[in-house]
């Protein structure tokens, strides 16, 4: 497939599903500590999320990284934005702002 | 190809002149390390324009030979 291919696949995938997790592995067998730490807190505030495992599929993989000129995986996705990498996303969960994000967004955070 | 923290940190300051920038070699590997970036460039960005201006610096190295930066952005609280 394209980039270009490959990001229309990703805009579709993002906006059909208001929560989702490009990452290494699956939710259930992550295949990184990046990728793990961000399922983490995902479960943590109990929010449903679709999980996309770029390891599957080598044009994802790199599509991925030139759709949000983000070079590293996991990337999570709120409503068809990028919200940011294992970091941030850290920092955020942290701060309590990734729970008043998702619940801004309309997304339901029952561990909250 | 691992890179040394002064090779990281001297990209950063390539690309943000006024960066104040802490390495630290998380595992003492030469591949992971975190990084905390301090520069007035970043106020007014959202933490994944900061993060992005960091990795424009880097120049490609995230994500290939970089495998592993933790990486904190923030403004000066004098500036």
């Amino acid at each position: 497939m394209s980039d270009t291919a490959v990001h229309e696949r990703i805009r579709a995938e993002i906006s059909d599903h208001p929560v989702v997790l490009y990452m290494k592995g699956t939710p259930v067998f992550p295949q990184c500590g990046f990728s793990a730490a961000v399922v983490q807190i995902l479960s943590d505030l109990g929010v449903k999320f679709k999980g996309v495992d770029v390891l599957q599929d080598p044009g994802l993989r790199q599509g991925i990284k030139s759709f949000s000129e983000w070079p590293t995986i996991p990337q999570l996705y709120v409503k068809g934005e990028f919200v940011g990498g294992c970091d941030i996303v850290r920092e955020m969960h942290a701060s309590g702002e990734l729970a008043e994000l998702l619940a801004s967004k309309g997304v339901a955070v029952p561990a909250q | 190809m691992p890179m040394d923290a002064a090779q990281i940190e001297r990209l950063i300051k390539e690309g943000l002149p006024d960066a104040q920038v802490v390495i630290e070699d998380l595992r003492g590997d030469g591949d992971h390390y975190a990084a905390h970036v301090i520069s007035a460039a970043f106020r007014g960005k959202t933490r994944v324009q900061q993060h992005q201006m960091v990795y424009q610096a880097l120049r490609g190295n995230m994500g290939d030979a970089l495998h592993a930066l933790a990486l904190q952005t923030s403004v000066p609280e004098d500036a």
